[in-house]
């Protein structure tokens, strides 16, 4: 009798089924269309690649996309770096002043609307007298994604067994050479896994970038948001599939890091 | 001095960097607009009269305080453009937010009850949304619902309909948007609370008689209202600040306050207007931020 209260039940299934094709489906279409010779959406004309050749072709285009590749790797760089550091302060560093308000201003970016943390960011830049573009619009992804990094890594540090740092020193490590030699190597895929994430975020952020840039440096989805706005244009569509194919590739290397990560003990963080 | 506490002071010395970081560019940026929210419109580059120099002594200071302008918060409250966004925010926030609840709670239920080695993949498949562009999601849409899109052609052919209907730049679109893309946010942490439940528990409601239908709403649902709570802020909050999905996907008669900054910024260069904006959108979020950050410091601390 019991098992019919935990049984899998058909409308189970069907929700779940139901709300993954509501996820997936948009997407398979964009990339199917950007297959289409049509310049009409509306007209399959057969598969081409003639999208793809006219993007790589746009020189406008293709400097966003170099703009943006370059900021996503830097700042992901960055926020990697900072982040994994903010995540050993909050697991490792046990209580200490100041906590509360810097948890707060790791984990507040996270939910925290886009248009206020541009223009906040914005309008320091402006009071630096900072010349704005690749560097300014770096930092502030570098901000914005390091609080993501945190999460992931200080999530695995939380689940990680406290003892095998405790017996390195026990033998005689010091704290930093426990923590390199011991704990470092058992959070990389975490770390790997943060980095993917940084990489990802500023490769899809169009409100920061927009509010941080200067003129003539235009990053890709600055671009493709300009264009959207004035329809769909099959260019587009091929850009998007290109973006997915990256991003894609990115994922499967981020969950083998995740895969490596839980065969090494407990699983990696969801997010 | 235990192994945990000799531990901790390198670590703590590891967050010297991270903490300045965050310090001068989120903390310090809210001091700009504060400071500029008080300013005076102006036209120049940059659009906007200083109203504090530190460097011209305590006099002088103490003058620009008494001449603090409260105008562009007057303004806020004056114009209706600006209280009708912020009620427009709240309304398809709130809106939103329950209908992401309505559709991702089965979602997250659907994939707690599948077998332990599924969970794993169906995670992934609702992760990967999350980090595709969320650009390119909308997008997406755009392309199915445009005027002579997938949609309107299916409906076409099957005679559903006898003319394209416009499905663009209207509410229902946005919801759609919104709702395509925060999905994942509430799934994740409703199956996280889902999944983890004691299994026991429903077989001892079962075993003393409640039918599924019951066990469900005394047992399954009342423990999973920490997972509705974490989910729904995590939607809620940047739902009410969105910009894109209103902009792209809208009509434009009626703006949400994400979108009134974004064109008093960008459009009309009003910086301390838009400032004040952004000041009132932050004090609205207050509330829910406070909370969000309990809920997250409880489960990455374990309720320190």
């Amino acid at each position: 009798m019991a098992h019919t209260v935990t049984r899998l039940t058909r409308f189970n299934m069907t929700s779940l089924a139901l709300g993954l094709a509501f996820l997936y489906l948009p997407i398979v279409i964009l990339v199917i269309y950007s297959f289409n010779a049509s310049r009409l959406v509306t007209v399959w004309g057969g598969w081409s690649l003639r999208w793809y050749h006219e993007f790589f072709n746009d020189r406008a285009m293709l400097d966003a996309a170099w703009m943006s590749l370059s900021v996503a790797a830097v700042s992901a760089t960055l926020a990697t770096l900072l982040g994994t550091l903010a995540a050993i302060g909050l697991a490792r560093g046990e209580r200490f002043r100041g906590r509360a308000l810097f948890s707060g201003m790791l984990y507040s970016p996270l939910v925290m609307p886009e248009v206020i943390s541009g223009l906040s960011l914005l309008l320091l830049f402006v009071a630096l007298n900072a010349e704005r573009g690749f560097w300014t619009v770096t930092i502030a992804h570098t901000t914005l994604t390091m609080c993501f990094v945190t999460v992931v890594v200080q999530s695995r540090l939380a689940t990680l067994d406290r003892s095998l740092e405790e017996a390195a020193m026990d033998l005689g490590c010091d704290p930093v050479r426990a923590f390199l030699l011991v704990t470092l190597p058992l959070i990389v895929p975490a770390i790997v896994a943060g980095w993917m994430l940084a990489f990802t975020l500023s490769l899809d952020d169009v409100v920061i970038a927009s509010f941080t840039t200067g003129p003539g440096s235009a990053t890709l989805p600055i671009r493709i948001y300009s264009e959207v706005r004035l329809g769909v244009k099959p260019e587009i569509n091929a850009i998007c599939t290109l973006v997915i194919a990256l991003i894609a590739v990115i994922i499967v290397i981020a969950s083998f890091a995740s895969k490596l990560s839980s065969a090494r003990g407990e699983s990696a963080a969801p997010l | 001095m235990s192994a945990r506490r000799i531990f901790a002071r390198p670590a703590r010395l590891a967050a010297i960097a991270p903490y300045l970081w965050m310090v001068l560019f989120f903390l310090v940026p809210f001091g700009f607009v504060l400071k500029i929210s008080l300013s005076q419109t102006a036209i120049a580059q940059p659009p906007y009269t200083p109203v504090f120099d530190f460097t011209e002594g305590r006099a002088a200071l103490a003058a620009a305080f008494a001449q603090l302008s409260f105008d562009n918060f007057r303004l806020l409250l004056q114009d209706n453009l600006y209280i009708l966004s912020y009620l427009r925010s709240l309304v398809v926030a709130v809106t939103s937010t329950l209908i992401l609840l309505l559709i991702g709670y089965p979602v997250a239920y659907g994939m707690a009850r599948l077998p332990q080695r599924w969970q794993g993949v169906a995670m992934m498949l609702v992760i990967v949304p999350f980090w595709t562009s969320f650009l390119i999601r909308i997008y997406a849409w755009i392309n199915i619902l445009q005027h002579d899109g997938l949609l309107n052609q299916i409906l076409l052919t099957l005679h559903i309909v006898s003319a394209p209907v416009v499905w663009l730049s209207a509410d229902s679109a946005m919801y759609l948007g919104i709702v395509y893309s925060y999905l994942p946010f509430m799934i994740l942490p409703l199956y996280a609370t889902l999944s983890k439940m004691d299994a026991s528990l429903l077989e001892a409601a079962g075993d003393l008689g409640a039918s599924p239908r019951q066990a469900f709403w005394l047992v399954t649902f009342p423990l999973s209202l920490p997972g509705v709570g974490a989910g729904a802020l995590l939607c809620f909050i940047p739902i009410v600040g969105e910009f894109v999905i209103p902009d792209l996907l809208a009509g434009s008669n009626s703006l949400m306050i994400g979108q009134t900054l974004w064109l008093e910024f960008f459009t009309n260069k009003d910086w301390p207007v838009a400032s004040a904006a952004a000041v009132a959108l932050l004090l609205l979020l207050v509330p829910p931020l406070v909370l969000y950050d309990r809920l997250q410091r409880r489960q990455l601390e374990g309720g320190r």
